[in-house]
Protein backbone atom coordinates (compact mmCIF):
# COMPACT_ATOMS: atom_id res chain seq x y z
CA UNK A 1 0.00 0.00 0.00
CA UNK A 2 1.65 3.55 -0.91
CA UNK A 3 1.17 6.06 1.65
CA UNK A 4 0.45 9.97 1.20
CA UNK A 5 2.40 10.98 4.54
CA UNK A 6 2.66 14.56 5.69
CA UNK A 7 5.58 16.02 8.26
CA UNK A 8 3.84 18.18 10.45
CA UNK A 9 3.23 19.57 14.49
CA UNK A 10 2.23 15.75 15.13
CA UNK A 11 5.40 13.98 13.73
CA UNK A 12 3.73 13.17 10.30
CA UNK A 13 -0.08 12.28 9.28
CA UNK A 14 -1.10 9.74 6.41
CA UNK A 15 -3.47 12.39 4.42
CA UNK A 16 -4.00 8.99 1.58
CA UNK A 17 -3.14 5.49 0.88
CA UNK A 18 -3.95 3.60 -2.56
CA UNK A 19 -2.26 0.83 -4.32
CA UNK A 20 -2.16 0.11 -8.37
CA UNK A 21 -5.24 -1.99 -8.58
CA UNK A 22 -7.31 0.86 -6.75
CA UNK A 23 -8.14 3.97 -9.11
CA UNK A 24 -10.76 5.43 -6.61
CA UNK A 25 -8.40 5.27 -3.98
CA UNK A 26 -5.56 7.05 -6.46
CA UNK A 27 -8.11 9.44 -7.50
CA UNK A 28 -8.75 10.55 -4.11
CA UNK A 29 -4.91 10.54 -2.96
CA UNK A 30 -4.23 12.63 -6.12
CA UNK A 31 -6.91 15.45 -4.93
CA UNK A 32 -5.58 15.68 -1.38
CA UNK A 33 -1.87 15.93 -3.44
CA UNK A 34 -2.41 18.91 -4.93
CA UNK A 35 -4.47 20.51 -2.17
CA UNK A 36 -0.83 20.28 -0.22
CA UNK A 37 1.23 21.54 -3.52
CA UNK A 38 -0.90 24.46 -3.38
CA UNK A 39 -1.25 24.95 0.20
CA UNK A 40 2.98 25.10 -0.50
CA UNK A 41 4.27 21.52 0.24
CA UNK A 42 6.62 20.12 -1.46
CA UNK A 43 6.26 16.87 -2.08
CA UNK A 44 9.74 13.92 -2.41
CA UNK A 45 9.95 10.98 -3.12
CA UNK A 46 12.80 8.78 -1.36
CA UNK A 47 14.62 6.83 -3.60
CA UNK A 48 17.34 4.99 -1.28
CA UNK A 49 19.94 6.69 0.99
CA UNK A 50 21.61 9.47 -0.59
CA UNK A 51 18.66 9.68 -3.05
CA UNK A 52 15.32 11.74 -3.01
CA UNK A 53 13.51 13.64 -6.02
CA UNK A 54 11.09 16.31 -5.96
CA UNK A 55 7.51 15.21 -7.88
CA UNK A 56 4.79 17.95 -8.78
CA UNK A 57 2.21 14.81 -9.87
CA UNK A 58 1.52 12.24 -7.33
CA UNK A 59 3.69 9.11 -8.91
CA UNK A 60 1.38 5.92 -9.01
CA UNK A 61 4.52 4.00 -8.16
CA UNK A 62 5.98 5.56 -5.87
CA UNK A 63 5.77 3.53 -2.15
CA UNK A 64 5.87 6.68 0.03
CA UNK A 65 5.53 10.13 -1.20
CA UNK A 66 6.43 13.12 1.85
CA UNK A 67 5.06 16.57 1.84
CA UNK A 68 7.81 18.85 3.85
CA UNK A 69 7.93 22.51 3.81
CA UNK A 70 10.32 24.95 2.39
CA UNK A 71 13.67 25.38 3.88
CA UNK A 72 16.02 28.53 4.00
CA UNK A 73 19.40 29.60 5.44
CA UNK A 74 19.00 30.47 9.28
CA UNK B 1 22.36 12.95 -4.71
CA UNK B 2 19.48 13.83 -6.98
CA UNK B 3 20.03 15.75 -9.90
CA UNK B 4 16.97 17.82 -9.80
CA UNK B 5 16.80 21.85 -8.52
CA UNK B 6 15.84 22.12 -5.67
CA UNK B 7 12.65 25.12 -5.74
CA UNK B 8 14.23 26.56 -2.77
CA UNK B 9 16.70 28.24 -4.98
CA UNK B 10 14.21 30.58 -6.44
CA UNK B 11 14.13 32.54 -3.65
CA UNK B 12 18.29 33.17 -3.81
CA UNK B 13 18.71 33.30 -7.25
CA UNK B 14 21.42 35.89 -6.76
CA UNK B 15 23.20 33.32 -5.19
CA UNK B 16 26.14 31.54 -6.92
CA UNK B 17 25.74 27.71 -7.02
CA UNK B 18 27.89 26.19 -3.98
CA UNK B 19 29.88 23.46 -6.06
CA UNK B 20 33.18 22.18 -5.44
CA UNK B 21 34.79 25.00 -6.91
CA UNK B 22 32.78 27.32 -4.92
CA UNK B 23 33.54 25.81 -1.95
CA UNK B 24 37.10 25.96 -2.84
CA UNK B 25 37.08 29.54 -3.00
CA UNK B 26 34.94 30.01 0.20
CA UNK B 27 37.72 28.00 1.99
CA UNK B 28 40.87 29.79 0.90
CA UNK B 29 38.90 33.26 1.84
CA UNK B 30 38.14 31.77 5.18
CA UNK B 31 41.67 30.73 5.63
CA UNK B 32 42.71 34.39 4.88
CA UNK B 33 40.35 36.12 6.92
CA UNK B 34 41.23 33.96 9.80
CA UNK B 35 45.30 35.01 9.02
CA UNK B 36 43.89 38.51 9.05
CA UNK B 37 42.59 38.60 12.19
CA UNK B 38 45.26 36.70 14.10
CA UNK B 39 48.32 37.57 12.66
CA UNK B 40 48.19 41.15 13.67
CA UNK B 41 48.16 39.90 17.32
CA UNK B 42 51.02 37.41 16.66
CA UNK B 43 53.16 40.11 15.08
CA UNK B 44 52.07 43.14 17.76
CA UNK B 45 53.21 40.42 20.14
CA UNK B 46 56.52 40.27 18.62
CA UNK B 47 57.00 43.42 18.67
CA UNK B 48 56.04 44.31 21.50
CA UNK B 49 58.50 41.76 23.46
CA UNK B 50 61.17 42.67 21.33
CA UNK B 51 61.00 46.43 21.91
CA UNK B 52 60.73 46.21 25.72
CA UNK B 53 60.96 42.65 27.16
CA UNK B 54 58.76 44.29 30.29
CA UNK B 55 56.05 44.20 28.09
CA UNK B 56 55.02 40.39 27.99
CA UNK B 57 52.44 40.39 29.89
CA UNK B 58 50.62 42.75 26.97
CA UNK B 59 51.86 40.51 24.58
CA UNK B 60 50.25 37.36 26.35
CA UNK B 61 47.23 38.96 25.59
CA UNK B 62 47.73 40.09 22.27
CA UNK B 63 48.47 36.05 21.59
CA UNK B 64 45.45 35.42 23.57
CA UNK B 65 43.03 37.57 21.08
CA UNK B 66 44.43 36.09 17.87
CA UNK B 67 43.87 32.86 19.96
CA UNK B 68 40.53 33.76 20.62
CA UNK B 69 38.91 35.10 17.16
CA UNK B 70 38.85 32.18 15.07
CA UNK B 71 37.58 30.01 18.67
CA UNK B 72 34.27 32.57 18.28
CA UNK B 73 34.04 32.13 14.93
CA UNK B 74 34.30 28.41 15.04
CA UNK B 75 31.57 28.35 18.59
CA UNK B 76 29.58 30.13 15.94
CA UNK B 77 29.98 27.08 13.90
CA UNK B 78 28.85 24.51 16.06
CA UNK B 79 25.71 25.92 17.38
CA UNK B 80 24.10 25.47 13.88
CA UNK B 81 23.29 21.99 15.17
CA UNK B 82 23.11 22.82 18.74
CA UNK B 83 19.64 20.74 19.79
CA UNK B 84 16.47 23.21 19.59
CA UNK B 85 13.91 22.82 22.48
CA UNK B 86 11.62 19.39 22.28
CA UNK B 87 7.95 19.16 21.65
CA UNK B 88 5.76 16.12 22.92
CA UNK B 89 7.01 13.28 23.14
CA UNK B 90 4.32 11.37 20.86
CA UNK B 91 5.50 13.81 17.90
CA UNK B 92 8.44 13.00 18.74
CA UNK B 93 8.76 9.50 18.53
CA UNK B 94 6.50 9.74 15.64
CA UNK B 95 9.00 11.85 13.45
CA UNK B 96 11.80 9.27 14.71
CA UNK B 97 9.93 6.75 12.96
CA UNK B 98 9.77 8.55 9.97
CA UNK B 99 13.51 9.77 9.83
CA UNK B 100 14.30 6.20 10.89
CA UNK B 101 12.45 5.15 7.50
CA UNK B 102 15.06 7.36 5.76
CA UNK B 103 18.39 5.94 7.02
CA UNK B 104 20.03 3.04 7.37
CA UNK B 105 21.02 1.19 10.31
CA UNK B 106 24.69 2.97 10.39
CA UNK B 107 22.97 6.60 10.55
CA UNK B 108 20.12 5.66 12.74
CA UNK B 109 21.85 4.23 15.66
CA UNK B 110 24.51 7.83 15.31
CA UNK B 111 22.08 10.14 15.14
CA UNK B 112 20.27 8.33 18.78
CA UNK B 113 23.67 8.95 20.54
CA UNK B 114 24.35 12.38 18.77
CA UNK B 115 20.96 13.67 17.54
CA UNK B 116 23.21 14.10 13.96
CA UNK B 117 22.50 11.94 10.41
CA UNK B 118 25.47 11.32 8.41
CA UNK B 119 24.83 11.60 4.88
CA UNK B 120 27.89 10.51 1.97
CA UNK B 121 27.66 13.56 -0.67
CA UNK B 122 29.36 14.75 -3.77
CA UNK B 123 31.17 17.51 -1.79
CA UNK B 124 32.05 15.65 1.46
CA UNK B 125 29.88 13.96 4.35
CA UNK B 126 27.21 16.29 5.22
CA UNK B 127 25.92 15.92 8.99
CA UNK B 128 22.24 17.21 9.20
CA UNK B 129 20.91 18.36 12.38
CA UNK B 130 17.60 19.87 13.18
CA UNK B 131 18.60 23.84 12.39
CA UNK B 132 21.60 23.44 10.40
CA UNK B 133 24.51 20.92 8.99
CA UNK B 134 28.06 20.63 9.00
CA UNK B 135 29.93 19.57 5.89
CA UNK B 136 32.96 17.59 6.55
CA UNK B 137 35.22 17.62 3.11
CA UNK B 138 37.06 15.26 1.67
CA UNK B 139 40.67 14.44 3.65
CA UNK B 140 38.07 15.33 6.97
CA UNK B 141 40.65 18.61 7.40
CA UNK B 142 38.49 21.16 7.08
CA UNK B 143 34.43 21.43 7.88
CA UNK B 144 31.75 23.93 6.90
CA UNK B 145 28.90 24.80 9.15
CA UNK B 146 25.71 25.54 7.08
CA UNK B 147 22.74 27.24 8.73
CA UNK B 148 19.82 26.54 7.44
CA UNK B 149 16.02 25.91 8.57
CA UNK B 150 12.52 24.85 8.31
CA UNK B 151 10.39 27.51 8.86
CA UNK B 152 7.85 26.09 11.42
CA UNK B 153 8.86 26.05 15.02
CA UNK B 154 6.08 23.32 15.43
CA UNK B 155 7.24 20.51 14.02
CA UNK B 156 9.11 18.17 16.37
CA UNK B 157 13.07 18.02 16.28
CA UNK B 158 13.27 14.46 13.94
CA UNK B 159 11.02 16.13 11.39
CA UNK B 160 12.97 19.49 10.99
CA UNK B 161 15.95 16.89 10.34
CA UNK B 162 13.91 15.04 8.06
CA UNK B 163 13.62 18.26 5.95
CA UNK B 164 16.96 18.81 5.57
CA UNK B 165 17.87 15.14 4.97
CA UNK B 166 15.39 15.04 2.20
CA UNK B 167 16.14 18.62 0.69
CA UNK B 168 19.86 17.94 1.02
CA UNK B 169 19.25 14.55 -0.74
CA UNK B 170 17.25 16.15 -3.73
CA UNK B 171 19.43 18.69 -4.50
CA UNK B 172 23.05 19.01 -2.58
CA UNK B 173 24.88 22.29 -4.60
CA UNK B 174 21.00 23.93 -4.16
CA UNK B 175 20.76 23.05 -0.40
CA UNK B 176 24.43 24.12 0.20
CA UNK B 177 23.19 27.43 -2.23
CA UNK B 178 20.17 28.07 -0.04
CA UNK B 179 21.82 27.70 3.64
CA UNK B 180 24.10 30.29 4.98
CA UNK B 181 27.82 30.18 5.76
CA UNK B 182 28.56 30.81 9.45
CA UNK B 183 32.05 28.85 9.76
CA UNK B 184 34.11 27.25 7.47
CA UNK B 185 37.78 25.74 9.27
CA UNK B 186 39.73 23.32 10.75
CA UNK B 187 37.52 20.31 11.99
CA UNK B 188 39.53 19.97 15.39
CA UNK B 189 38.08 23.84 15.58
CA UNK B 190 35.07 23.19 15.63
CA UNK B 191 34.66 19.57 17.40
CA UNK B 192 35.89 21.42 20.52
CA UNK B 193 32.94 23.74 20.64
CA UNK B 194 30.42 20.95 19.53
CA UNK B 195 28.42 19.50 22.30
CA UNK B 196 30.14 16.28 23.78
CA UNK B 197 27.13 14.04 22.50
CA UNK B 198 27.95 15.38 19.14
CA UNK B 199 31.67 14.42 18.91
CA UNK B 200 31.35 10.95 17.71
CA UNK B 201 28.94 12.19 14.81
CA UNK B 202 31.59 14.55 13.75
CA UNK B 203 34.51 11.78 14.31
CA UNK B 204 32.44 9.24 12.00
CA UNK B 205 31.97 11.72 9.74
CA UNK B 206 35.95 12.66 9.58
CA UNK B 207 36.20 9.24 9.24
CA UNK B 208 34.12 8.55 6.33
CA UNK B 209 36.00 11.64 4.35
CA UNK B 210 39.32 10.28 4.63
Amino acid sequence: MARLVRMDRTGHTTLAEWSAADDAAFAAAARAFSEQLEAGYYAVVSEGEGQARQVTALPADAGLVILRRPIAGG
Amino acid sequence: MSTGALPERAAVAWRRPVDARALRARERLWTLSTAAYSVPFVVTAGILVGVEPWLAPVAALSLVHGWAIPELHANRGAKVVRPRRRRGEAAEATALGLLGDLVGHDARELHARTGLVLERGGLGVWLVGEAGALLVRPGGRRVHCWCVRVDDPSLPSADRTAHLLLALREDETGFATVANLAFSGATWRVRRRLEPAMRPALDAARRAAR
